[in-house]
């Protein structure tokens, strides 16, 4: 009902039988966040519920990939996040004291997000947090610790402790967004599958006013660390992430004494560099997931559902777009306009996500970490040749950086009629690329137009008619059309836009006609040769998994 | 198959001579730093992974579990 879902957090307790909430998020940390911003932006009302009052402590998460930076964007953070942070696109790998490879994440010009965006964990959190609260939509309730649950059918019945006691309270969908160590996770009694990596690792954060380049650098058995690896980052304010390879049998307390930091430290920065060490700690790494991640009426997202050692930064930007995923899909789930079969297709897609993450985690951790003796010689002969054959720098390997999945395996996609000729372009499955587009004179991107609706996005030679635009507008799950017309065109009063650099028709393979059906989350559903209103519904029909007509 | 098994050396006895003559002055850790770069560089040259696949599970028959040569790249 719609009183209970305006009502506030005060009601809980007092009401003379649980309140029933659409949607319970655990975890306020950048998965749950993103999501209770989605939600609330797609008019779904959200409690958050989070057992600590503090953003997180020290930095955790430090990189975050252009496909997370939009999806930000989406929800009305984007351009925050990248003020904020440290932008950076190119990497350096050493071996010993050489420079064997560099990579640049981004060489073409045309998007709007940089390759990466580096911030802090807790400066990330405060912008969603501030970006939640500007939402009337989510009802943020820091110090409410979930005691309790139990799933019912059409329901899971929630128990939160507060510094104000306990209440009771009712959820159709519950979403664990609650780390790693995920107390709904323990609740279900479910287990990971997967193993630690037998490795162990010092993060610190260091200020400093030295200049280092603005750069990933990876250095294997540089002079400063002999033997193991170090990967060091910026983040916005003088900070410098290094992560120091110490292997499997490092003795943790002393490695963590701040003298013996200080001295590890001083090896890499240089001496008589001043530095301050702003966190130092040891941690060992997990890569494993949930065997599925929607069990009745509880979905797991982010590290509640799969973790990864971080060296690809494949933790929080899986998290994020494990949200993105998943806020259209409850949405319309809730408004009875798909059934809940479109919740396994989270499932489905964001399990194929995870094991790509973990499979790139796993092949980084056997390069950085060998495992055997001839391993350990593969590893070095790669980084060996390196030094003068092209082939075997693409085998260096240390962490592979964060690239959205494509969903090709998904029920909800259509596949590419082999008539239609598609040579490369953005597949099924696959997130849209962003492109420069101008309207009316005026500069713009391609994806802030799409997201949040079904869109049809129509590469004009003839223009689809206002009766064929209201015709997919006036479905039950309505379709939105964004028309692009190629550089030099005339502005036609239709809301179109110009393909002012010839970018987007490059990037989708477009010819006149070819037209894309994007989701809400603007991955591609469909996509042919012309528009055509009735191929657009029945793709419709399958991208929110409805039964196929009979 | 699609890994050539066939013979193919115009010299077999001097390819065999030169493989085992470039060893004769290395000690353990050496040979090993030698095969691994001459794996890497013939994998490079050979290029086709189906073959290099192949060339993998055979070279391992008898050596590594069967039911670990299919599973190269086992998730997770």
């Amino acid at each position: 009902m719609a009183g209970d879902q305006m009502a506030g957090e005060q009601d809980d307790g007092h009401a003379a039988r649980p309140l029933r909430r659409p949607v319970v998020v655990v975890g306020g940390g950048p998965t749950g966040l993103s999501l209770a911003i989605d939600l609330a932006l797609h008019g779904v009302p959200v409690v958050l519920l989070d057992d600590d009052d503090t953003v997180s402590p020290g930095s955790r998460a430090v990189c975050y990939a252009k496909r997370t930076l939009e999806v930000w964007d989406r929800l009305g953070v984007g351009e925050a996040v990248v003020a904020q942070g440290v932008g950076w696109q190119r990497g350096r790998v050493h071996h010993g004291d050489r420079l064997v490879s560099e990579f640049d994440l981004r060489p073409e010009p045309g998007h709007q997000m940089p390759a990466f965006t580096n911030l802090q964990q807790y400066l990330l959190e405060e912008t969603l947090i501030a970006r939640a609260q500007a939402l009337a939509g989510v009802d943020l309730r820091w110090r409410h610790r979930l005691i309790g649950m139990m799933a019912e059918a059409d329901h899971v019945a929630l128990r939160v402790d507060t510094p104000d006691g306990p209440y009771d309270m009712e959820c159709a969908w519950l979403v664990a967004a609650d780390g790693a160590r995920s107390l709904v996770r323990r609740l279900l009694a479910l287990e990971f599958i997967g193993q630690t990596v037998r490795d162990r690792f010092l993060i610190c954060d260091v200020a400093t006013e030295a200049d280092f380049p603005k750069l990933r650098q990876f250095w294997f058995d540089p002079p400063f660390h002999r033997e193991r690896s170090v990967l060091m980052h910026r983040q916005p304010g003088n900070m410098w992430r290094i992560d120091l390879q110490l292997g499997w049998y490092a003795d943790t307390a002393a490695e963590t004494s701040p003298a013996r930091v200080a001295m590890r430290l001083r090896r890499i920065l240089g001496e008589g560099v001043a530095f301050s060490v702003e966190s130092a700690e040891i941690y060992t790494f997990q890569c494993r997931r949930l065997e599925r991640f929607l069990h009745g009426r509880v979905l797991f997202a982010g590290d509640a559902a799969h973790q990864v050692s971080p060296f690809g930064a494949r933790g929080a930007n899986s998290g994020v777009q494990d949200a993105d995923n998943l806020a259209w899909k409850l949405r319309l789930v809730l408004a009875g306009l798909a059934p809940v079969a479109l919740l396994e297709s989270y499932n489905c897609e964001r399990l194929a996500a995870a094991d790509e993450n973990l499979r790139e985690a796993a092949r980084a951790a056997g390069f950085i970490a060998p495992r055997t003796p001839m391993a350990r010689a593969l590893r070095d002969a790669a980084l060996h040749l390196a030094g003068r054959f092209s082939f075997a720098r693409t085998l260096i390997n240390s962490g592979r950086l964060s690239a959205p999945t494509v969903y090709v395996e998904s029920p909800l996609n259509t596949p590419d009629a082999t008539a239609d000729g598609f040579a490369g372009g953005v597949p099924p499955g696959a997130p849209c690329v962003d492109a420069p587009l101008g309207q009316q004179g005026e500069a713009d991107w391609l994806l802030r137009h799409l997201g949040f609706r079904f869109t049809a996005l129509v590469f004009a030679g003839d223009p689809p008619s206002p009766g064929q635009m209201a015709q997919l507008a006036g479905l039950p799950v309505p379709v939105h059309t964004v028309i692009i017309r190629a550089a030099g065109s005339p502005d036609e009063a239709d809301g179109g836009f110009t393909d002012t650099e010839g970018r987007a028709c490059d990037r989708y393979d477009a010819r006149p006609g070819t037209t894309y059906l994007v989701r809400p989350d603007q991955h591609v559903a469909a996509r042919w040769r012309r528009f055509d209103p009735a191929a657009i519904t029945v793709a419709l029909a399958r991208a929110i998994a409805l039964p196929a007509a009979a | 198959m699609t890994l050539d098994t066939s013979p193919r050396l115009a010299d077999p006895d001097g390819i065999f001579t030169a493989l085992a003559r470039a060893y004769r002055q290395l000690d353990e850790s050496q040979a090993r730093t030698f095969d691994a770069r001459l794996i890497l560089l013939l994998a490079n040259h050979v290029g086709d992974e189906a073959v290099l696949r192949e060339a993998i599970a055979i070279a391992g028959e008898g050596l590594v579990p069967r039911d670990q040569i299919g599973d190269l790249d086992a998730v997770p």
